[in-house]
């Protein structure tokens, strides 16, 4: 049932300018039809030719997602989502037989080209590995056959369903479960697709793994699921980067994202978000509702977070760590930049479970225009943790006076031999450092940015290179015009 | 620039902080190539005159002006003033978390060098550059890796303030207190470094509390501030008289004149 | 969600029953109060942990029991035990309550300065009821907190103290709430009142004890107007019987130029929240909350504190720390709130706990919500045990283990009492803590 794509409604330059990736591809589309019902659960599933136990995994995890209701405990407000107005699925039409790049349809590729990611360039020079899913599906991977040699599988999720059955049964759902919160249970229902990382054990993955996700379609949801399994003594590097065009109504992503690591094994995960925001009165934006949980299954096991979140109107994502394994390691590192009107509540989750689990935190919130911006952290020590520990930073810069910061950590502590710190901190970029920056004859603005990025530091240095440099300048644009 | 035109020229400087008279009537004529002192107790006003010329908000001018280079100073924003030749060296440097210090003072220079329509350096250029003035100063290079004035002691800091002002070339520093909480080795240095920036082109005026500063860098001028006002202009010598009399003598007390 | 079978539905029969004995029935502002109140109890229930501001404390054994009103007549024999609790060698001016009920037998208000009084909820509302319409009445207490909604509907008595502006009390005003012995389980709400007026001072103690070892639940709500200028300094010891229940919700109003210290030991109960909640309504107001919490066996203490800063220039500064051991459970929930207009405010917050044993657990939520840009706001938190190097330090120095332990423990609870700044209350719950503290104090326990 493919329905063409409408893409007369492309945001007019009136109100463009800021949001560079506010542009829409021209291209045919595949959608399910409007709204949500067990048929339209199996269609995706069918439309994936998927094996008879995803399908009853999908059911299962649909019907038990009717008899959930949205969480209200996060301070973010929004106006009521219509579940049934949106579409579940919506592809490229061209999605088979994508063997090479040259089969990519080359509006496609131009898409990415403007988000600064030209496939064809970065296959030879980033020795980038990048698997880019637009909308729902996964449309071409790099890197393929470099990575086969050493035996890492990096995949779409639809691809590796049918191509690693085993694993993707043993670990779908073994993280974050069917039925963890109303959002990861609807993704668990209608997830169109994802990456699919499997490095072998033993295996440094010789290169960075990145995907784009990109909004293209009007109304539609996008529920990406994303697995990486890092098996023993492995290590993997991997980064995501999010942008969608600029639209009126706002769009959801509800996407899940399960990590494991085995003894000894290291993920580091980087993201760099930035959906579109929405306008300067709030209007339009993406709903980023994001289930993200990484387990430290193994003896040594080491997963860290990195995010950058700059963009969406709503950001509802606390990517965690649960340190089973003796000796693992959580790590945590945030950039959470709220301008204009959006809303953000996030934070992390370190759940100590083995001995001698360690967990760092370290969040840096920036709130200007009339953004809204939360940390909601919870570090909890069970009675087996002998020897934890957790550190947990998290400073707040707030520019202006209509904005907000605030700071919810939750502590929980149940065993005696556990050192767990927490400090926050709240200020605003004083008068003397601006009028120090400006003396040496810099503007307002570039005083504001170089000292934001300074404030910002410590958790930008966990980014690899690439990304670095375009976090820096995404929280330049984030923040333009906040400057009073 | 023509010799005629004064490059700096205040008349009548009255100046108001929180509702308080801060300056009262400041004339004070700078002249390229002219090092002036400008000395007084602890508020006589000193360090409000070197803000208001460097454009610090807070400040309330309620009569007054002041011309630099022939332009309106006070019409201007402070990154103006500093893009056209104004350098403030801070009495109290301020730290930046995070921003590193090469960063910071190349972003500052590649200001000033777009506002003179120069080329803007390039990171190797400019640690050439930044080297050549470092050894002048003797500063340790690694002192800019760090992020600005961040763990600085007051001597490196001061240090960093007149190496800063030797890469921006402004046309005239106002240095403020740089010779305050100094040992006599880290004053020779700074000495040096403010002696190696005079020229015909550039003038420099010394707000300071002692004259000791000024056995090393011999001022054209020397002025006394006091209550808000010049109370008494002369040459050389006039600072050595402030040393043996104290400031007493021109209406505030000489609490801590010291040598 | 309303519960099908309400836990509040014994307490709204206990009202009914008991509406036309209760004090003041007489005014109809009183009456109406008491109904929107029970009102307000029985919808808002007793709450479960899935409401956010009980996350950690959960009410399930306070609901196992249902608590009868007090008996007509206490207990005679309170006077003994009452003792232990007086402040030595300071003299004060006392009133102290027995289940509820005024005991002047066991009182001493003595000598007050001119514009200053001392008396009971009961006396006020028959001699000065306008006085006390605005002060119960006013506020949103009642509709956010079930059991300050519940205290409204049931009060019946409690310290009442004013102070007319100018007025300073050199000795400090000691109210004694002590729960004697019964068979039955029993609830009292004690009412609290302290009106300091414009530029008045003084020092109040509010004490809270329990003989022996029966079940019964103390839900307590006092209320603190603090006007412009003034000084209070109010401390608080919460030493309940080793199986009551202890609710209690304190509501401060601050006026500009005030400043108000708090202090709140807490070492007593088998269940017991402690709850404050003060907004900060002009400029330039001092307002430092600090506690200490010492629990053990299977106690449950929470700390749950609020400091509103609703204008701006204020100061505000908060320092807990507790000590648990056995299977002891504590919480510390503490809220700052720095709304739009409230700049150059100046927060702090800090709250730290010791483990001393396997079974020992710490819950802890510092929050800031900030809503001002040009503000200095601060929080930490810290759960810990006893530092092991320290201990070998001075093991190896020759001090026995024990001492050791003991002296890191004082070490470490001991510096929040240096947040109380008034000398005789500070060497008195120095002393109510000092199985705690042992070098400080010897003997003289609880």
């Amino acid at each position: 049932m493919a329905v063409a794509s409408d893409t007369a409604k492309t945001i007019e330059s009136a109100t463009g300018g800021d949001y560079k990736y506010g542009f829409v591809t021209d291209i045919d589309m595949d959608f399910a039809p409007r709204g949500l019902n067990e048929d339209i659960v199996r269609f995706i599933s069918a439309k994936k030719n998927e094996p008879d136990w995803l399908l009853e995994w999908r059911l299962k995890s649909y019907r038990r997602w009717l008899t959930m209701t949205e969480p209200r405990w996060a301070r973010v407000r929004y106006a009521a989502i219509d579940y049934q107005a949106a579409y579940y699925y919506a592809a490229p039409k061209s999605t088979e037989l994508l063997d090479s790049l040259d089969e990519v349809d080359p509006e496609l590729l131009r898409t990415y080209e403007k988000l600064g990611i030209p496939l064809e360039e970065q296959k030879m020079l980033a020795g980038v590995a990048v698997d880019a899913v637009f909308d729902s599906v996964s449309v071409a991977t790099t890197y393929k056959e470099k990575l086969a040699e050493e035996g890492i599988i990096f995949c779409s999720f639809s691809e590796a369903v049918q191509t690693q059955p085993e694993l993707v049964r043993k670990y779908l759902g073994s993280v974050v479960p069917y039925s963890d919160n109303f959002y990861a249970t609807l993704n668990s229902a209608v997830f169109s697709d994802g990456s699919f990382v499997y490095i072998p054990r033993g295996v440094r993955c010789p290169m960075e793994l990145s995907t784009y996700f990109r909004i293209n379609a009007e109304n539609t949801g996008q529920f990406e699921r994303t697995l990486v399994i890092a098996d023993a003594g492995s290590y993997v590097s991997y980064l995501e980067g999010c942008t969608a065009p600029m639209r009126d109504e706002n769009q959801l992503h509800a996407a899940v994202v399960e990590l494991v690591a085995l003894d000894d094994a290291q993920i580091k995960y980087s993201t760099v978000q930035n959906w579109y925001p929405g306008d300067k009165d709030g209007k339009g934006g993406i709903f980023n509702f994001v289930t993200k949980r990484g387990a430290c299954r193994g003896v040594n096991s080491k997963i860290s977070w990195t995010q950058i979140e700059t963009g969406s109107a709503i950001t509802w994502k606390y990517p965690s760590c649960i340190l089973q394994g003796d000796n693992s390691v959580g790590e945590f590192y945030s950039v959470a930049v709220t301008n204009n009107h959006q809303q953000a509540d996030t934070g992390t989750k370190m759940i100590h479970i083995g001995k001698n689990t360690r967990s760092t935190i370290i969040t840096k919130g920036i709130s200007a225009g009339k953004g809204q911006n939360t940390y909601r952290g919870q570090v909890k020590i069970l009675p087996g943790a002998d020897g934890a520990r957790n550190y947990t930073q998290c400073d707040a810069l707030l520019i202006g006076d209509q904005c907000g910061g605030h700071t919810i950590p939750y502590i929980e502590v149940r065993n005696p031999t556990a050192h767990v710190e927490h400090e926050a901190t709240t200020s605003k970029i004083s008068d003397d450092q601006l009028f120090y920056c400006m003396q040496r004859g810099l503007s307002a603005e570039d005083a504001i940015s170089m000292i934001v990025n300074g404030f910002c530091k410590q958790v930008l240095m966990e980014l690899p290179m690439e990304f670095a440099v375009e976090a820096q300048k995404l929280l330049d644009i984030s923040l333009e015009g906040s400057v009073g | 620039m023509a010799k005629k035109t004064p490059l700096l020229e205040v008349k009548d400087l009255h100046v108001k902080v929180e509702g308080k008279n801060i300056l009262r009537g400041i004339d004070l004529t700078v002249k390229a190539g002219e090092v002036h002192a400008v000395m007084g107790p602890n508020g006589s006003g000193k360090s409000t005159l070197a803000h208001v010329l460097a454009g610090r908000e807070g400040y309330e001018v309620t009569k007054g002006g002041v011309r630099f280079a022939g332009s309106d100073l006070l019409a201007m924003a402070p990154e103006e003033r500093a893009r056209e030749g104004l350098f403030l060296a801070f009495q109290y440097p301020v730290e930046i978390p995070g921003v590193s210090g090469m960063n910071f003072l190349k972003s500052a220079l590649n200001e000033m060098r777009k506002h003179r329509r120069l080329p803007e350096l390039d990171a190797m250029d400019f640690l050439t550059l930044a080297r050549e003035k470092m050894r002048l100063l003797e500063i340790d290079e690694k002192l800019i890796q760090r992020a600005v004035n961040v763990g600085f002691s007051g001597g490196e800091k001061k240090r960093n303030e007149v190496f800063q002002m030797a890469m921006l070339e402004p046309r005239l520093a106002v240095l403020d207190e740089t010779d305050s909480g100094l040992d006599i080795d880290a004053l020779k240095i700074v000495a040096n470094g403010v002696n190696s920036m005079r020229s015909p082109d550039r003038a420099i005026i010394l707000i300071t509390h002692y004259q000791r500063l000024l056995d090393y860098v011999v001022p054209d001028k020397v002025h006394v501030l006091a209550h808000g006002r010049i109370a008494k202009s002369g040459g050389r010598k006039l600072a050595l008289e402030l040393e043996k009399k104290g400031y007493g003598a021109f209406g505030q007390s000489a609490a801590s004149v010291a040598a | 969600m309303r519960r099908e079978h309400p836990f509040s539905a014994p307490y709204v029969a206990q009202f009914t029953r008991a509406r036309a004995t209760l004090p003041g029935r007489g005014l109809p502002w009183l009456s109406g109060l008491r109904d929107r109140a029970i009102e307000r109890f029985s919808s808002l229930d007793f709450p479960t942990p899935k409401v956010e501001e009980w996350k950690f404390t959960n009410l399930a054994p306070l609901t196992k029991t249902v608590f009868g009103p007090g008996p007509a007549k206490a207990g005679e024999d309170a006077g003994d035990a009452v003792q232990g609790f007086l402040m030595e060698e300071t003299p004060c001016h006392l009133l102290v309550f027995v289940d509820g009920r005024y005991r002047p037998r066991l009182s001493a208000v003595g000598d007050l300065p001119a514009g200053a009084e001392v008396t009971t909820l009961a006396a006020a509302l028959k001699a000065r009821p306008d006085m006390l319409e605005s002060h119960l009445g006013g506020g949103t207490a009642i509709d956010e907190k079930p059991f300050v909604a519940l205290n409204t509907a049931f009060m019946a008595d409690g310290a009442v103290l004013t102070l007319e502006p100018g007025v300073a009390l050199d000795r400090p005003v000691h109210f004694l709430y002590m729960a004697s012995a019964h068979e039955a389980p029993v609830v009292t709400h004690p009412r609290t009142l302290v009106l300091a007026g414009r530029g008045s001072a003084a020092t109040v103690l509010e004490s809270y004890i329990g003989a022996g070892s029966r079940t019964y639940w103390t839900n307590a709500v006092t209320d603190v107007v603090v006007d412009e200028g003034a000084a209070l300094k109010h401390y608080r010891l919460q030493a309940e019987g080793a199986k009551a229940f202890h609710i209690a919700a304190t509501e401060v109003r601050l006026a500009r130029d005030s400043r108000y210290e708090s202090f709140v030991l807490a070492v007593g109960g088998r269940l017991a929240r402690n709850e404050i909640a003060a907004s900060l309504n002009g400029i330039n107001i001092d307002c430092r909350l600090s506690g200490a919490y010492l629990a053990r066996d299977r106690q449950h203490i929470d700390n749950t504190t609020l400091i509103d800063h609703a204008q701006p220039e204020c100061h505000s500064r908060q320092v807990y720390k507790g000590v648990l051991d056995g299977k002891a459970h504590a919480v510390f929930q503490g809220k700052i709130v720095v709304r739009p207009q409230a700049q150059k405010t100046d927060a702090h917050q800090l709250n730290k706990n010791l483990l001393l044993s396997e079974t020992a657990r710490v819950d802890t939520k510092p929050e800031l919500e900030i809503h001002a840009d040009d503000v200095k706001c601060s929080h930490g938190a810290s759960v810990g045990e006893l530092d092991t190097e320290a201990l070998f330090y001075l093991r190896a120095r020759g001090i026995d283990a024990g001492h050791a332990r003991n002296m890191l423990i004082e070490a470490f609870v001991g510096e929040t009492f240096e947040h109380i700044s008034s000398p005789p209350m500070r060497a008195h719950l120095e002393r109510m803590a000092s199985s705690w503290l042992p070098s400080r104090h010897q003997g003289g326990a609880p």
